[in-house]
């Protein structure tokens, strides 16, 4: 009710003829679907053109990826996904490390309907798998948070359109990944991404990136090297247009393995890499490719502005509730984060409730949120990289309603950034590439350290669990992270310690050999144990790892086993 | 194999030369070690040249030769590699190359937009394949979102309208 009536806020407004080409997205599926019934597809044709559309088959069905551009959402495309759960699913869906949804139980003849409502709503699965660039990630207190410079949201809206059915681009030596933040602390990893791109403002209001590449996980980690300090804005399309052209050109096409940028540009060696990059920016016509004040004016007056304005007693109001409620004081302090505007604050729903499955949300609960959204939060809400759900502008007066709303949809756990805000891939469960299931043993720690009390005492930790070498669950920049690995086809993990995705990023080091899952789950409360025991005062665990090394960790768990 | 055009099959004037075959007069696409190595190649009067120009080599290896081509042939070996897809963005875009490139190899209808959109003007199709599949492809979307190396008009932001096939030769610029 207060939103913009015309544009959703935080996100871009389709306009119709936006909302045509998503039409003519979908008939095209459609008539991808009908040539591939009809034979004149192979399956071997058809398999890159449904990935490009977000459909890949799983172990027992087909899985559909839809795309939530830099993990914003409406309260209409949130009611649309809860619908799409509903009727074409098992009444859930999964949020991912990307910022998307997973819907696990598609059929493919139902597939084409699904693109077609969601195209109604402004939303697709273009791109949200194969071997092309992929969803635009960024940062999920985007427009909101305190400390941030720029909101990179409307360059990343200007990447997703370039990057669209980009010609040169849509068949790459392997995917594709970028993410932007416009904040000092990074919040989106930028460091582990192919393209990451850190938004600042110049002289005059000029905005300017900080440009990384060659960064990712999987099975290779690579942290990403800087090759730009400052990229004008205006050559922003041309800078990223001769990387992938670089890429494009050079990647590795032999092995699935060594294909990605970072392999390309630990091959060439960084010097020569950013030289090959600058020679092509140097060739490429700038005035065909600038990216022009005008065009990015004409996609920011596309985005709906929150409405922030908090009566002066705001801050007085949540203070006093606070007081009065430790519960709910517990909960502002670990689930809340600074808003820009006076009496406003942003909060993270988690979707990490004791034992539960990370990142998945039913429909009952999106509807619920899509409604409190529309009540709270201007409408908007945002996914984040580690697959929670945020209400980015909510008035602090209200936080204290919100909050007694969420608890029964149990949306309330007070465990954000804590050790069971656990970041796990859907592992065995589901995918066909898995060697363990990823979801079981994550239920597990969460269980063990479900005392909100102990989580609060180990404090900031973070566990990120992966089901095989791909990495989805993203366990090298975790404090902690689990590998499943299949040992003579019984399920194994692997730990490891000390990984980062901040700005300090920095890769987890193996700690011992790989356990069964309820060792492996002992090993993690020795590894807490030794951390609360021998940490100095305010000592993160990373630091207390650095400061003592992994030997002295090996051995203190390990020598009790 | 027959040619597309503009969404049309079109004769061929255009043959394949082994490397060890005499010059014909007709016009012909030789290998890129006969360009390189063939100086008679290089120098015969009024003969048409094109040239393919093999998958793992940069537009760049034709630029002491591209005055003398009238041909280049870009080759998919499979519709998943799309490096053809930037030499023959380089060709237009870094090298100027204003005269006929030509597609050759595993492409899908699907691709076409795609490929006259970095600059290829004609596709050789398998042996079956349906024109009116490809014309349909080009035809399918009225617009794209970043610019290419055709001259196509703003719609506004990044929208460029593109209504290829129906257009007839694309414009190159």
């Amino acid at each position: 009710m207060r939103a913009n009536a015309t544009l959703p806020v935080g996100t871009y407004g389709y306009q119709p003829v936006d909302l045509a080409f998503l039409n003519d997205r979908a008939a095209q599926f459609c008539d991808q679907v009908a040539r591939r019934l009809s034979g004149d597809l192979s399956e071997d044709e058809f398999k890159p053109l449904r990935l490009m559309n977000g459909l890949y088959l799983q172990l027992h069905a087909y899985m559909l990826r839809v795309a939530i551009p830099y993990g914003v959402l409406s309260a209409a495309q949130l009611r649309r996904l809860a619908r799409i759960a509903r009727i074409y699913d098992r009444g859930y869906g999964h949020f991912t490390t990307r910022q998307n949804i997973q819907f696990n139980w598609i059929k493919l003849e139902e597939a084409p309907d699904i693109l077609a409502e969601l195209a109604e709503v402004g939303m697709h699965a273009i791109q949200t798998s194969g071997n092309c660039i992929r969803n635009i990630t960024s940062d999920e207190f985007a427009g909101a948070a305190a400390d941030e410079l720029v909101d990179p949201r409307v360059h990343a809206e200007i990447l997703r359109q370039w990057s669209t059915l980009h010609p040169e681009y849509s068949f790459l030596p392997r995917k594709f990944k970028f993410a932007i933040s416009g904040s000092p602390h990074d919040r989106v990893a930028a460091r582990f991404h192919d393209i990451g791109l850190i938004a600042k403002p110049g002289a005059d209001g000029a905005v300017g990136f900080e440009v990384f590449a060659g960064g990712g996980l999987g099975r290779t980690p690579a942290i990403g090297i800087r090759l730009r300090e400052w990229l004008p804005e205006h050559e922003l399309l041309a800078y990223m247009e001769a990387i992938l052209r670089v890429y494009n050109a050079y990647g590795r096409r032999d092995n699935l393995y060594k294909a990605r940028l970072k392999i390309l540009v630990q091959a060439l060696g960084r010097d020569a890499f950013a030289e090959k990059v600058e020679a092509e920016f140097t060739a490429i016509p700038k005035e065909r490719y600038r990216l022009g004040p005008d065009i990015v004016e004409a996609i920011r007056a596309r985005f709906g502005k929150p409405y922030l304005d908090a009566p002066e007693d705001a801050p007085a109001e949540l203070s006093k509730r606070r007081r009065r409620d430790p519960a709910f004081d517990l909960w502002v302090q670990t689930n809340s984060h600074p808003h820009r505007a006076a009496g406003y604050i942003s909060v993270v729903m988690s979707l990490k409730p004791n034992g539960g499955i990370p990142g998945d949300a039913s429909a009952v609960q999106m509807d619920a949120i899509a409604d409190l959204a529309e009540r709270f939060s201007s409408g908007e809400i945002r996914v984040t990289h580690l697959q929670n759900l945020v209400l980015g502008h909510v008035r602090q007066d209200e936080l204290y309603t919100l909050w007694q709303a969420l608890g029964p949809l149990g949306l309330a756990t007070p465990n954000r950034s804590l050790i069971t805000d656990i970041v796990c891939c859907p592992g065995l469960d589901y995918c066909a590439l898995a060697n363990a299931r990823s979801i079981p043993i994550s239920q597990r720690i969460s269980e063990r350290f479900s005392n909100i009390e102990l989580q609060q005492q180990i404090g900031p930790l973070r566990i990120n669990i992966s089901g095989c070498i791909n990495a989805c669950g993203h366990h090298h920049s975790a404090d902690i992270g689990i590998l499943g690995v299949d040992k003579k086809g019984e399920e194994f993990f692997q730990l490891t310690l000390g990984g980062c995705g901040e700005e300090d990023a920095a890769i987890g080091q193996i700690l011992g050999t790989a356990l069964p899952e309820s060792e492996a789950v002992n090993v993690i409360s020795r590894v807490i144990d030794t951390y609360l025991a021998r940490r100095v005062p305010n000592e993160r665990f990373r630091d207390t790892y650095q400061r003592l090394g992994a030997t002295f960790f090996k051995e203190a768990v390990y020598a009790a086993a | 194999m027959p040619l597309l055009e503009s969404g049309r099959i079109v004769s061929d004037p255009w043959q394949k030369l082994a490397d060890d075959a005499a010059l014909p007069s007709d016009p012909c696409i030789v290998s890129l070690s006969r360009l390189q190595q063939d100086e008679a190649v290089r120098t015969a009067p009024h003969l048409r040249l094109g040239v393919a120009l093999p998958v793992d080599q940069p537009a760049e290896v034709l630029a002491p030769y591209l005055d003398r081509l009238s041909l280049v042939a870009v080759n998919f070996p499979t519709f998943r590699d799309g490096r053809g897809f930037t030499q023959a963005r380089s060709l237009r875009e870094r090298l100027a190359f204003s005269a006929e490139i030509r597609a050759t190899g595993n492409i899908l209808p699907d691709q076409y937009t795609f490929l006259l959109r970095c600059g290829i003007t004609t596709i050789e199709m398998q042996d079956g394949s349906d024109p009116a599949a490809w014309q349909k492809a080009a035809d399918r979307f009225s617009f794209a979102y970043q610019p290419s190396v055709l001259k196509e008009p703003v719609l506004s932001g990044l929208r460029r309208t593109i209504r290829l096939a129906c257009r007839g030769i694309p414009n190159r610029g």
